[in-house]
């Protein structure tokens, strides 16, 4: 391939580097044993030592898994339901704004979600007195609104591309739809399910700019941590946290990787 | 999903009946939480930017106000917007952010492109590994990969120190804190989601037409500028937009990377927020970024259904 489009080629190889320099960087740059950047002191785990021993770090962390799990869970189920509605009830009333609704927050700056939402819980509070103060529960409602999108996107697609002929045989046979749901459908779309918990945990893990609208005090979460120890400028210890972030997500992708990869060359060997 | 399907209900008891149907649950869960979590919201902001600021606690005083008993006074306040338009800095901010957004999903563009182009023509076992390897640094925090480049391009940060030892220059250039900063953090987090669409679109395009083009003797730029480009507009408008739209309104990038000449509207609005704790201008900022951010909203919905109906043919 590379003979044929030279070009093509090169600057595919070209945008990987330009990928993946800057994370490589940060893992070479947790092992050393010098705060400077510019100066390797060389091999040393001592950040990651100091990062275990960073109470406040761990305590955001905790807070932030916690809420990226419910978030994460929360997000398959209405991202599910949504991605079946988009689907498969296109006659349905209200289809159409659902679809609006839902690819609006994949694009929508964090910003103004931020802050309509915040302004939306002010009000809430003087008008219903609910949610009270903000918090846990605040971070996580405005973490499902646009984590959901992106669970319905890739629900979609699995769902659009998905062979319905056994759910169809099912139904003829006398089973009930919801009984078809759960027995042929959630188990084939299963896989998307599976990437969009973690898409929509990782969302959650990741976000600033939402969480620091709708939190209050006291619930800090490990990206606003992250933000005030970065403006201060390179902290090694921040390397060591981004490896340990990347050497998990990595081991995830590749393990999702290889099953699919597998799945499919299976599948074009039979085909 | 089976049986006979009636969509417009007759009696008021089967109207009942389809309301709480199982489709209804289905489709109005998700539609409820959005319409009440993200559309109304948006009714706030509007009404909140035509407030005026105050010291209290929320700090805004609201125009829709009791004065005696069951007596309501309604009093707007237009000069938030005024401001936005009076004072030179906003609208600079706006420039900026537009400015930032278009430059950056241009250069995603000439790097995407040719990317998104050679997975589609590389051999089919290639090409999920190599969509992965766009994908994975998605999965990554983006603040840390934003991070990352502080330490490369800083005065004595990576790239000056190796630029430095080669020998290609003499004194460190300065990048961090400047547009060139800001552009090569924007084109980094948001390469992946142009080359996403353009693969779809590419890898779905009808090779009979090239064919024809190279027997008909075409040399192969004139192949692609003729055939392939214009079969991928979808994607690439798509793409674009899915870059364009987030990027107006970026707030981390320009605040890391950039310095304090580069205006753009996110940064502001944040400043407005949770500096000078303005609640009612920063809801105003916020209207206008909304109300120009809706005619690239609208092409992108036009072009997704585009490439999804090529898609599934």
């Amino acid at each position: 391939m590379f003979k044929r489009y030279p070009f093509l080629f090169s600057v595919l190889l070209l945008g990987y580097a330009f990928l993946y320099l800057p994370i490589i960087s940060l893992i070479v740059y947790s092992f050393n044993e010098s705060r400077l950047v510019t100066v390797w002191g060389g091999f040393s785990t001592k950040w990651y030592g100091e990062l275990v021993n960073n109470g406040p770090l761990l305590d955001a962390a905790w807070l932030s898994i916690k809420i990226g799990a419910m978030n994460a869970t929360l997000s398959v189920v209405l991202g599910t339901l949504a991605a079946l509605a988009l689907v498969r009830f296109r006659n349905l009333r209200g289809h159409q704004s659902l679809g609006v609704m839902v690819t609006a927050p994949l694009v929508m700056p964090e910003i103004i979600i931020g802050l309509s939402l915040l302004l939306l819980f002010v009000a809430m509070e003087q008008l219903i007195g609910w949610p009270a103060g903000r918090g846990q529960v605040t971070i996580l409602l405005a973490h499902v609104t646009f984590s959901m999108a992106y669970v319905t996107v890739i629900v979609q697609s699995r769902l659009a591309h998905m062979d319905r002929s056994i759910e169809e045989a099912a139904l003829d046979l006398g089973a009930r739809p919801v009984k078809v749901f759960f027995r042929i459908t959630l188990p084939m779309i299963a896989p998307a399910l599976m990437a969009g918990w973690l898409l929509a945990f990782t969302l959650s893990m990741d976000d600033l700019v939402i969480a620091s609208f709708v939190s209050g005090p006291g619930s800090t979460t490990l990206p606003m941590v992250v933000y005030s120890s970065v403006r201060l400028g390179v902290s090694p210890q921040i390397n060591a946290l981004a490896t340990i972030i990347i050497g998990v997500v990595a081991m995830a992708v590749l393990i999702a990787g290889v099953v699919l990869y597998r799945k499919e060359m299976r599948k074009q060997q039979e085909g | 999903m089976n049986g006979p399907v009636k969509l417009i209900p007759q009696t008021p008891l089967e109207k009942m009946r389809s309301l709480v149907s199982g489709r209804a649950v289905i489709l109005g869960t998700p539609w409820f939480w959005l319409a009440l979590f993200f559309v109304l919201p948006f009714l706030f902001v509007l009404k909140i930017s035509l407030s005026e600021a105050q010291l209290a606690q929320p700090p805004y005083l609201d125009w829709i106000r009791e004065v005696e008993d069951g007596l309501v006074t309604i009093q707007l306040n237009f000069g938030n917007y005024l401001m936005l338009f009076e004072d030179e800095l906003y609208r600079d901010a706006l420039w900026g952010s537009f400015e930032v957004a278009s430059i950056s999903t241009l250069l995603c563009l000439l790097l995407g492109y040719p990317m998104a182009y050679a997975i589609s023509l590389s051999p089919n076992h290639w090409r999920l590994p190599l969509l992965m390897l766009i994908i994975l640094p998605f999965w990554t925090s983006f603040l840390i990969r934003v991070y990352a480049w502080i330490g490369i391009l800083k005065g004595n940060g990576l790239l000056n120190q190796l630029l430095l030892g080669l020998g290609i220059i003499d004194t460190p250039l300065e990048i961090l804190h400047t547009p060139v900063a800001v552009y090569i953090g924007v084109v980094y987090s948001y390469l992946p989601f142009l080359v996403l669409p353009l693969y779809a679109t590419l890898v779905r395009l009808d090779n009979t037409l090239l064919e024809a083009a190279a027997d008909l003797g075409a040399r192969p730029w004139k192949q692609f500028l003729k055939v392939t480009l214009p079969q991928s507009v979808p994607g690439i408008l798509a793409g674009s937009m899915l870059v364009f739209i987030p990027v107006m309104g970026e707030f981390v990038i320009p605040d890391l990377l950039g310095g304090p000449d580069t205006l753009m509207i996110g940064k502001l609005m944040w400043t407005e927020f949770f500096s000078n704790k303005d609640w009612p201008l920063a809801s105003a900022l916020a209207s206008v970024l909304l109300l120009v951010l809706i005619i690239p909203f609208v092409l992108m919905r036009h072009y997704e259904q585009k490439v999804a109906e090529r898609e599934q043919k």
